[in-house]
């Protein structure tokens, strides 16, 4: 009886694959698939139709399948496309099946819908895995990428470092962020660290609680800290929300920051210009003589 | 009251997806970017407790317009252990996670209303709100 299933399924496959076909066009009117090609829509079907043939025959030959997600998963085909594909096969086999037979009781009927599960519910699964793997790993690929981006430390010059934070600080981050900070500091021998919160969005008590350690923590290894980049509506919260940021000192802008760095430092910008005006003005009152 | 909708909060990146919204509504309802700050800051804070001592909550939002005064309810629940004693954690520089202590202090400052229901072992509600003027 199994066995007979199957090779009605497989001496038909002509008349099955025709009603599939059928039946995926019937959807692809109002759905996603409809910017795509309608050679390169007919021909993948054809592709889907022979991959589920095949582990059909063979009962869990799992390469092709695998071969066909990962290609589709590299064109960005969207996984309902394969979902519904399978859907629509399962729909077409029972319908084709039960309309062969001549006798129909309860008893078969459920024989065949338990049979076609059978088939079709592993390749879904399969399908299903392939395409959620691949996002995992887009997912942790991008994370990895995003930590490496996340506590950035510039040497910008002798004794002077700056950190720029872009983007929410999440406990994880703030780990990092100390972490960098201390190693940065011991390495590029920095006696001031700018740390710029520009780019944070929202400064929340617990984003305030780990700049304050992270600063106390500069201090203790003998650098200064000045936190730069405190946007006016920033400052306003930062005050309501009552957090005492009295113990090193803060700027408004980078620029400012770096002016009181240099300072500590015990250097400042010079102007060029100056220097020039003077020259000229040297060669001018040579050229008078 | 125009519409609500909902944040769940369930993992750490949750509270950035509840304040992101709260920031939206916010602008849409018209607030200036001091407010948005103060609000989203709120939320950041609301949503933290959350995340921190109950595990899993959701946070409210409902935008009020009344023909008199327009503004932004937020409403932060949980099902949490509840809070033992809330005087005490109205007190600034009191915390039980090593924080700073300014959370629920610093959302009072922050925003306008501010009532906090909570029994121990069945939950607590913060119920805020920033009125536009």
């Amino acid at each position: 009886m199994e066995a007979n299933l199957k090779e009605i399924v497989l001496n038909n496959s002509n008349d099955i694959v025709k009603m599939w076909l059928e039946e995926v066009e019937k959807h692809r009117k109002h759905d996603y698939t409809s910017s795509i090609s309608d050679e390169l829509f007919e021909s993948t079907n054809r592709e889907f139709v022979n991959v589920i043939f095949t582990s059909l025959e063979k009962q869990g030959a799992t390469n092709d399948i695998e071969g066909f997600a990962e290609r589709l998963i590299n064109l960005g085909w969207p996984l309902s496309y394969l979902t519904d594909g399978m859907q629509a096969f399962r729909r077409v086999t029972i319908n084709y099946i039960l309309g062969q037979s001549t006798k129909v009781d309860t008893q078969y009927f459920s024989e065949v819908l338990g049979k076609v599960d059978e088939w079709v519910d592993p390749v879904i699964n399969q399908l299903v895995n392939e395409y959620s793997g691949s996002w995992e790993n887009i997912v942790s690929l991008q994370k990895v990428a995003l930590q490496e981006l996340s506590a950035p430390l510039i040497p910008v010059m002798e004794n002077i470092t700056v950190m720029p934070l872009i983007g929410t600080i999440d406990t994880e981050r703030a780990k990092l962020i100390m972490e960098n900070l201390l190693d940065g500091v011991i390495k590029h021998h920095a006696d001031v660290v700018l740390i710029d919160i520009t780019g944070v969005p929202v400064v929340d008590t617990m984003v305030a609680h780990h700049i304050i350690q992270a600063a106390e923590a500069v201090r203790l290894i003998g650098s200064t800290c000045i936190l730069v980049g405190i946007r006016p509506e920033i400052a306003q919260t930062i005050v309501n929300l009552g957090i005492d940021l009295s113990k090193f000192p803060t700027k408004s802008s980078l620029k400012k920051g770096f002016e009181s760095a240099l300072e500590l430092t015990n250097r400042r910008i010079e102007d060029i210009q100056s220097k020039n005006n003077e020259i000229e003005e040297l060669v001018d009152s040579l050229d008078r003589e | 009251m125009d519409f609500q909708s909902c944040v769940n909060i369930k993992k750490e990146w949750d509270i950035v997806g509840a304040r992101q919204l709260g920031r939206d509504i916010a602008k849409k309802i018209g607030f200036g970017t001091v407010d948005q700050a103060r609000i989203a800051t709120a939320i950041s804070e609301l949503a933290r407790n959350i995340y921190l001592y109950a595990g899993t909550g959701k946070v409210c939002f409902e935008a009020i317009e009344d023909i008199n005064e327009r503004g932004l309810r937020i409403v932060a629940m949980d099902e949490g252990p509840g809070i033992r004693d809330v005087s005490q954690v109205m007190e600034d520089g009191f915390s039980t996670s090593g924080g700073l202590g300014a959370g629920l202090p610093g959302v009072k400052r922050l925003m306008d209303d501010f009532d906090v229901i909570s029994r121990q072992g069945e939950g607590t509600e913060v119920r805020v709100v920033k009125w536009l003027r």
